[in-house]
């Protein structure tokens, strides 16, 4: 399939997503609450068959929180890009894919100790590089005080 | 740590030590907790940390030519490969035609990147195994190709050659010369380096076997490099998604099915061969051109999100930039393959001897500064 086809494939699969074609990706975007639902789909679908979670990335929008998800098919080779955004900035959560990659395990941890995002149902959710001392670095409202990094 | 402890053990005949932060065979401060029942690992606990320098931090108040310096102090002994994988990423925001020269000069050095972090690996793998005489083997020929990256790019591990649109300077005179001699040199010595280790019978007694990895376990914890090709699992970049002169070349993948320690170490070991392969098919064949693109002095990258990754020595390592239209990037994560492969090392060790655990942790090559970043 390519980028075309791909996208109207996804639309069709997961209609409560929308689905844009980015410069170089099929581009996803999910409400936190379909999120686990919709990764299962694109994992188990054989048309999509995305196995392979090559890269997550925690987000800070200002406005809200959420998690970038570059999924691959080792299967027909095409990236997809899950985006989920969070409005709720005090409280930040959002569904875990360990169970669906476990490799995630480490990267939602990383997302957790560096951006504050709480994963559901992650086997061991703690901070992996910072004390619980630190406050969430790669938000954009940090103060360094130390350091003078803020802008 | 009385927490931990409780948390890692599960049964009262175990108990807890601590591998690291400072242990021969970690090479840098990781800290492994491994709960032990007699001398079987029963689950280890991978602590990291040490050196988190928050280089995605750092990024968000510099500027992109700035951050390429950044790049190579995560995994050090693939430096010159992070540092393309980061300007490809820019050159790919901005859409800029890069000179074939650049690309052919990228690919050359890129791959001169591999076989020493694979010699170092070997060197390495095999003094932490008990064979010290392969430190002093793999060591003395590395240091020819520092040499070679000493001449052209200034530095010998930290490179820093690259910059967006092209190259600092352009390569040495003696840059072929040397390249093509240090082959020639180095395809007669690294026979020796087989029959010193590879077929050694305590060396594959302690690796063959141990540490097992099937494909769909590399697929499901994201292992990349040579850690998912020992295990059958097809992911070279260089072949699936071509970037620099990888188009150019003929070469082939390394795979191997067994997935264990020893074919780890085996993939690693063909592979210098493939890198020398391609070097011999682009080293005389550089065209002449610009060693740079000629690039705006203030790099703004458009608006929009861009991702690429690119084949370090140890896999897939991916870099996403968020860009926001200014000078500074608004978000930079790097997809490191260390980082990646650390969160296996559980499933992969439980149930094996403590000794295999220095085997297994040797077999996935950690640079620590990676996982940290």
């Amino acid at each position: 399939m390519d980028k075309v086809q791909l996208a109207g494939f996804v639309t069709g699969l997961a209609p409560y997503a929308t689905v844009i074609q980015g410069k170089e990706f099929v581009e996803v975007t999910v409400a936190p609450e379909k999120l686990h639902s919709m990764a299962m789909e694109l994992k188990n679908n054989k048309d999509t068959a995305c196995d392979f979670l090559s890269c997550l990335t925690g987000m800070d929008w200002k406005t809200e929180l959420g998690v970038i998800y570059h999924l691959r098919s080792t299967i027909h080779g095409h990236t997809i890009v899950v985006k989920v955004r969070i409005a709720d900035r005090e409280n930040p959560a959002v569904d875990s894919l360990c169970d669906v990659w476990p490799g995630a395990e480490f990267h939602e941890r990383e997302a957790y100790d560096l951006l504050g995002i709480r994963f559901n149902g992650h086997p061991d959710l703690r901070r992996l590089f910072l004390d619980s001392s630190w406050g969430y670095p790669l938000r954009k409202d940090y103060k360094d005080d130390i350091n003078i990094v803020s802008k | 740590m009385e927490e931990q402890v409780k948390k890692i053990i599960s049964d009262d005949e175990e108990y807890v030590i601590n591998m690291g932060p400072q242990h021969p065979s970690t090479h840098g401060v990781l800290r492994l907790v491994v709960s032990l029942k007699g001398e079987t690992v029963k689950r280890v606990e991978p602590h990291v940390g040490y050196i988190h320098r928050g280089i995605e931090k750092m990024t968000e108040n510099l500027t992109y030519p700035q951050i390429v310096h950044l790049t190579d102090r995560m995994d050090y002994l693939s430096a010159h490969i992070n540092n393309e994988a980061f300007c490809l990423t820019v050159e790919k925001a901005l859409e800029a035609e890069i000179p074939e020269r650049v690309k052919y000069v990228r690919t050359i050095l890129s791959e001169l990147t591999r076989i020493q972090s694979h010699q170092l690996f070997w060197a390495s793998f095999g003094m932490d195994l008990g064979g010290l005489t392969c430190f002093f083997y793999g060591l003395r020929d590395r240091e020819k190709i520092l040499d070679i990256f000493e001449e052209t790019c200034g530095g010998r591990m930290i490179v820093s050659y690259n910059t967006p649109g092209g190259l600092m300077n352009d390569i040495h005179p003696n840059f072929q010369k040397g390249v093509k001699d240090f082959i020639k040199y180095f395809r007669k010595k690294l026979p020796e380096y087989d029959q010193l280790l590879t077929g050694n019978v305590i060396f594959e007694q302690r690796t063959k076997n141990v540490g097992m990895v099937t494909r769909d376990e590399a697929i499901a914890w994201g292992m990349t490099g040579p850690v998912g090709r020992a295990s059958g699992f097809s992911c070279d970049i260089r072949k699936h998604n071509p970037y620099s002169a990888y188009d150019k070349v003929n070469f082939k993948e390394i795979l191997y099915t067994e997935g264990d320690t020893y074919h780890r170490y085996k993939v690693r070991m063909d592979e210098m061969w493939e890198s020398m392969n391609i070097i011999e098919q682009l080293i005389d064949n550089i065209p002449e051109g610009p060693y740079s693109a000629k690039m705006k002095p203030v790099i703004k990258l458009p608006e929009g999100e861009y991702y690429q990754s690119v084949e370090t020595a140890r896999g897939e390592l991916g870099v996403f930039i968020v860009s926001d239209g200014n000078k500074n990037p608004y978000r930079v994560k790097f997809r490191s393959p260390n980082f990646v492969h650390l969160a296996p090392l559980d499933l992969m060790s439980r149930g094996y001897k403590i000794a295999d655990l220095v085997a297994i942790s040797g077999s996935l090559d950690f640079v620590i500064p990676d996982i940290d970043r």
